[in-house]
């Protein structure tokens, strides 16, 4: 029998559930639905008059070339993000498992780039690769490769993949490390006893006891490709070369508030709204059907 | 303890006063876009204004680039929190005037002042810019300038030509490219500002048209016209040198002036004004020459002016507003104007100005400072050489940027480029004049 616990009245729920239905009202529903509402006008910069438009500013977007391959850069770059941040991350904890001695300060120094902001991190890596002064980029021509992001579009992905993943691999880490911890040592000791070897233990006993673990680094992952990585596509490209690296929400962002136009860029936080949402639903129906807890 | 509650107490009374004393005069507020060299000659205008009268101090802010000074102030005007003084580079004028009520005309701003304010003082060249069709100027030339062509003379001598030798066409300096880039010389051409020079000057240079309606200052339903032949021409020349590692793309905005001022670049296409900088750190011997154009054209027509304008945004007290019609008309004294030319490499932006460092003897000091002003008012300005008044151009200006590192990269050629330029302005110049009916 399933115990549940009852309140009189519903006064005591009403206040205990309100502050967390105020906190989603005005973070959420309330911007949520200007967002709507704005994305049904044409303004002018200003403020001063608006026009009524209807669907026309998503007509806009959708007949716009450049906005249908920021889909395709936004999916690239998140999947890039995600999946080497990952492997990367699940790498290193598997190594730091095993460790016996100065685990901690391996573990330590590993953990300390994810408490770098995305916008520091960006300015970092920029100024490694930068085409005047960088030392990546200085050795790179030693070599005879000519590195210059600010025109080859694939450069400039490589170096934000490359500096968004980089923090993330330690939040990464942290995790599956965690995961790993909690692993019972017998039943790896049984399987080892057993004559399976390290590679046949990690397949068929660690992996399919992290995927609890995996499966929220993924959704989290890809929450952060898409929304925190702003700050790193901001300090290092702008978005540029020929929009090689403007992603979804960036875009929002530079017809917004560096075009001024305020009926385009709502419209486009409309779809992203929605993009989130189906996203979620997928991954909570599909793939979540396929992890042990 | 005494000692501490003295010590708050003090301070409490010395906030007090000096509260007072800041009270008594009238505050304005400049949002402007300028750092290094350039924001500390600002500074120096701003407190020689406070220096010189008790009634109104001005406070400046520096609000990032251009783009973002802009942007900055245009959220703050939908907020109610605007200051008095908002600096809009050129590409945004068109925004500002088709914003009525965002601002006060700078005609109406002097009337109601009772400031004397002489319009025809100003270079036409400048002020045309920012007047309407009918004559009335709507804000203040600030820092204008036109690019022109900087030449690194030891990176010549090393290239193994004359520094001295003709660059006066394009043909001319691929000439000397390709010498260069034969002893090895690694950056042999860069440019900043792309759109700029290369298309917006380019065409008024040679008399072409940048977009239709007299390049949009004849009515919003303007469209883009930069895919000519010679347009075309010109642009596939600097893909066709970035292939062949002639010339190469540091970046959208002034990025290559740093490499042309550590001495890597042997010739850039920048504006006049990069002269505070390249003045104060270049550790070899540069000159300044006119900007190159194509034979059998007809250029050299003139080009045009790029830099900013201040514009008195609306809303505020008649009191403040006094005071920004002060603080402007300081800004336009003859000596103010003069010091800022000689300083920056911007032009004097009143007649008076220019005469008096001409009699000064400056220009004879420093050869070729005066190259720019000569090149803004060699001819008398045709429709194509006026300026442009386009709507949405700082995000226009995104996509040609965009569209011409297509070309550099070698995965475009010039003519489908531009073709796609004009097509995708057009798309943003349509919403503008729908937004601005």
């Amino acid at each position: 029998m399933e115990k549940r616990v009852f309140f009189k009245g519903w006064m005591l729920p009403a206040i205990l559930v309100a502050p967390q239905l105020i906190i989603s009202f005005i973070f959420f529903f309330y911007p949520s639905g200007q967002a709507i509402w704005n994305s049904l006008f044409l303004p002018d910069p200003f403020g001063l008059k608006t026009e009524f438009v209807g669907l026309d500013n998503f007509r806009f977007l959708l007949s716009d070339p450049y906005y249908l391959a920021s889909f395709k850069t936004t999916i690239f770059f998140s999947t890039a993000v995600s999946v080497s941040s990952m492997a990367i991350g699940l790498y290193l904890a598997a190594l730091a498992d095993r460790l016996i001695k100065g685990a901690g300060v391996y573990q330590t120094l590993l953990i300390w780039p994810y408490a770098i902001a995305p916008a520091i991190a960006g300015v970092l890596w920029l100024f490694m690769f930068n085409g005047n002064i960088g030392l990546a980029s200085y050795y790179l021509k030693a070599l005879g490769y000519e590195w210059n992001h600010t025109l080859k579009g694939d450069q400039a992905m490589f170096l934000v993949i490359l500096a968004s993943s980089w923090g993330r691999i330690s939040y990464n880490f942290l995790f599956f490390l965690a995961g790993l911890q909690a692993i019972p040592k017998s039943i790896i000791e049984a399987a080892a006893i057993d004559g399976a070897s390290f590679w046949k233990r990690f397949g068929t006993i660690v992996i399919p006891l992290l995927s609890p673990i995996t499966f929220f680094l993924l959704v989290v992952n890809i929450v952060y490709a898409f929304f925190d990585t702003f700050g790193v596509i901001h300090t290092i490209t702008s978005g540029g070369p020929e929009q090689s690296t403007t992603i979804l929400v960036y875009k929002v962002f530079s017809d917004g508030f560096v075009s001024q136009d305020l009926g385009s860029s709502a419209a486009q936080s409309v779809i992203l709204l929605v993009l989130v949402g189906i996203l979620t639903v997928i991954q909570f129906k599909y793939i979540e059907r396929k992890v042990h807890y | 303890m005494k000692q501490i509650k003295a010590l708050i107490c003090s301070i409490a009374l010395f906030a007090m006063f000096a509260g007072t004393a800041a009270q008594a005069k009238t505050e304005i507020q400049w949002w402007h876009a300028f750092g290094g060299r350039l924001g500390e000659l600002l500074n120096e205008q701003v407190e020689k204004f406070n220096a010189s009268q008790d009634k109104y101090t001005v406070v400046h802010t520096r609000k990032g680039n251009y783009s973002e000074t802009l942007n900055a102030g245009i959220a703050a005007f939908r907020a109610g929190q605007h200051p008095n003084i908002l600096m809009v580079f050129e590409v945004g004028t068109a925004s500002l005037m088709a914003a009525k009520g965002a601002y006060v005309p700078m005609y109406q701003l002097m009337k109601d002042a009772g400031q004397k304010f002489n319009p025809k003082g100003f270079v036409s060249a400048v002020s045309g810019y920012y007047t309407t069709t009918d004559g009335k100027m709507l804000s203040m030339p600030y820092n204008s300038s036109t690019p022109v062509l900087w030449v690194n003379k030891d990176l010549m001598k090393k290239a193994g030509l004359d520094p001295e030798m003709d660059l006066s066409t394009w043909k001319k300096v691929g000439n000397a490219l390709d010498a260069a880039k034969a002893k090895g010389i690694d950056m042999p051409f860069c440019t900043c500002w792309h759109s700029w020079i290369h298309l917006e000057n380019f065409s008024a240079y040679h008399n072409i048209a940048f977009a239709t309606k007299a390049n949009g200052f004849a009515g919003l339903d303007t469209e883009l016209a930069f895919n000519s032949p010679v347009h075309i021409k010109h642009i596939q020349t600097l893909g066709k040198w970035a292939q062949e590692g002639k010339f190469k793309y540091m970046g959208r905005r002034n990025e290559a002036g740093k490499n042309f001022r550590a001495g890597e670049c042997m010739l850039m296409t920048e504006s006049s004004a990069g002269y505070a900088g390249i003045k104060k750190q270049a550790k070899f011997e540069f000159g300044i020459r006119h900007l190159p154009y194509y034979g059998a054209t007809q250029a050299p027509q003139n080009t045009i002016i790029g830099g900013s304008s201040l514009w008195a945004l609306s809303g505020k007290s008649k009191e403040e507003n006094k005071g920004t019609a002060a603080f402007l008309a300081f800004l336009s004294r003859t000596d103010i104007q003069a010091q800022w030319h000689q300083d920056t490499g911007y032009l004097g932006v009143t007649t008076a100005a220019a005469k008096k460092t001409k009699s000064s003897g400056f220009y004879k000091k420093n050869p070729g400072t005066d190259l720019a002003g000569i090149q803004m008012m060699r001819n008398k300005v045709t429709q194509n050489s006026k300026g442009l008044r386009l709507g949405s151009f700082d995000q226009i200006r995104g996509i040609i940027d965009e569209e011409m590192e297509g070309v550099y990269s070698g995965k475009k050629t010039a003519q489908v480029a531009l073709d796609s330029a004009v097509k995708r302005g057009n798309v943003l110049l349509r919403r503008f004049e729908r937004a601005n009916k």
